[in-house]
């Protein structure tokens, strides 16, 4: 920005800027919209259904003729609720989870903004989404729901201390906060990639991304079971979707992190491989990020097709007695793997 | 105007807004959530001042931890504003002489000669391969390495002394050991009985 930036040169910037984040955002929708479906699908397989099959070929119409049911329908306001922020909770759900895409790295040039300290914006970001559950629980003016909100608020805060731990790990490991140079600190090999070096800090980092979007066996903010549906319980039609989308999106957030921080975000997996390497060198790197995030993704479904809900007590004991020891372990291990220069990864 | 300064006049504008709503505002849990607006924008503020680092961990920090628990308790508690409004009168002399004190304070602060246009220049403009947060580390963990260990230390004193005043054991509360729960079998509370089916009466 210069000291004589016109009117016109803003809103050139700005088109620009804008247009960029409807490349990201727009795909991002379509993702959400087939991530529901491929959801469905799966776990129908594995529960030896066949899922979604009437609308379109093999049901491939099926998230949009849904995201048309929910446009349609009526946005019911419960009487005795917070009006005004009944309304704005679903939006300071939806916010934080778009915004944290500004920072993704989906090659090495291919970033919206190149933010020194990307790590740390994308955990304040994350950390942020917890807000849209707790206004939308209190403002629905219902015990189910404000049930829920309390949950979810107590999990939230608890996970984040896991993961952050977690993602410090990765940052003494790259010497850097910044998530292109995080994914260039593993190139090499396979072997390179901080999977291996920080392996439990992968597992718990993966646990409590599904700790913290909420999804089963963590799904308790929820709980259709006990609580109805939790926070969302008054919620209908649109309202209900931007709750649902915020969710699928951060998501595929964690998954895309989970890929950039621990998978080698978007280097081949034949690096270093005499062979193969040359043989995969015209594959782009986003295809790689890409499939990694759905192996990634594909675990988050099959999980939930696995466990049964956790216990909430087990939840907390989960969070601050089991997790949070083991990443400060490892972090005191590490520190002195990385004084000590032990290769091939802290050298 | 350049575009830095009509985000700060913005930034500012929203920041005074919420600050006074936090202590205008009826409802406890609407003043909360005006709080974290407040802090949201004073991290944007500090932003443009490239403090990028206590910017996010402002925003990690008191929005995404420290508010959350506090709004849990505010809605919890469910307040009620009226017969705290009722003292106004008895409590404004008090009120008042604070305020005062706190204006006199600050004035004195603002106008001596150590935060004058003088002794505090703009900040210097740094390109973009300049890491704050960086810099931030290395002064912190040479310079001022004692300061911030007595710091973290008193903090984990706190900490430790928060938990050891609320943790009371209570007789009628049942604990339920998860070790001793991983480790039960179904043979050990289950038993399967074969009978032959019964001929009802």
């Amino acid at each position: 920005m210069t000291e004589t930036g016109s009117l016109l040169d803003w809103m050139i910037t700005g088109s620009i800027i804008m247009f960029k984040v409807m490349i990201i955002v727009m795909p991002l929708m379509l993702a959400v919209a087939y991530l529901t479906y491929a959801e469905r699908k799966i776990i129908g397989y594995m529960q030896l259904r066949i899922g979604p099959n009437r609308v379109g070929p093999r049901g491939w119409l099926q998230p949009i003729a849904d995201a048309l049911k929910l446009l349609m329908k009526e946005i019911i306001v419960p009487a005795k609720s917070n009006n005004y922020l009944f309304v704005i909770a679903p939006m300071l759900s939806i916010a934080p989870a778009l915004a944290a895409w500004a920072v993704v790295p989906f090659g090495s040039e291919l970033v919206l903004a190149d933010v020194d300290a990307s790590l740390l914006y994308i955990l304040a970001l994350t950390s942020m989404g917890v807000y849209g559950v707790i206004v939308a629980g209190w403002a629905t003016n219902s015990k189910y729901a404000f049930l829920g909100t309390m949950r979810s608020a107590a999990q939230i805060v608890a996970y984040e201390i896991a993961m952050g731990f977690a993602l410090v790990g990765v940052l003494l490991a790259a010497g850097s906060i910044n998530l292109g140079e995080i994914v260039l600190a593993q190139s090499g090999s396979l072997l390179h990639w901080f999977w291996l070096p920080l392996f439990p800090l992968f597992i718990i980092y993966f646990i409590s991304g599904i700790a913290e979007t909420n999804r089963a066996p963590f799904d308790v903010a929820e709980g259709e079971s006990e609580i109805v549906a939790g926070f969302h319980v008054e919620y209908s039609g649109m309202a209900f979707a931007v709750f649902f989308l915020a969710e699928y999106a951060n998501m595929i957030l964690i998954a895309t992190l989970c890929s950039l921080l621990f998978l080698g975000g978007w280097l081949s997996p034949f690096e270093g491989i005499p062979l193969l390497q040359p043989m995969f060198q015209w594959v782009p790197g986003l295809v790689w990020l890409l499939a990694k995030t759905a192996m990634v993704l594909f675990f988050f479904l099959w999980l939930r097709a696995t466990f049964p809900r956790y216990r909430y007590d087990q939840i907390m004991r989960l969070g601050w007695k089991v997790f949070i020891p083991i990443t400060i372990f490892w972090l005191v291990l590490e520190g002195g793997a990385v004084m000590l220069e032990l290769g091939p990864w802290f050298d | 105007m350049a575009f830095e300064q009509v985000v700060f006049y913005v930034f500012a504008a929203i920041l005074v807004y919420a600050a006074t709503r936090v202590i205008t505002v009826r409802n406890p849990v609407h003043a909360a959530l005006h709080l974290v607006l407040a802090f949201f924008t004073s991290a944007g503020l500090w932003l443009l001042l490239e403090a990028e680092f206590l910017a996010i961990a402002l925003v990690l920090v008191y929005v995404g931890a420290v508010m959350v628990l506090f709004l849990f308790v505010v809605m919890m508690l469910n307040i009620n504003v009226e017969p705290v409004r009722k003292g106004l009168l008895r409590y404004l002399p008090v009120g008042l002489s604070v305020a005062g004190l706190m204006i006199l304070e600050m004035y004195l602060v603002l106008r001596s000669k150590s935060f004058d246009a003088d002794a505090m220049p703009m900040p210097a403009r740094h390109g973009a391969d300049y890491s704050n947060t960086r810099e931030l580390g290395s002064v912190l963990y040479t310079q001022y390495v004692y300061a911030f260990e007595i710091a973290a230390v008193i903090l984990l004193v706190a900490i430790i002394a928060a938990i050891a005043l609320t943790m009371r054991k209570r007789p009628e509360t049942r604990h339920q050991d998860a070790a001793e729960q991983v480790k039960v079998r179904s043979q050990d509370r289950v038993r399967v009985i074969k009978m032959e089916s019964e001929k009802r009466n």
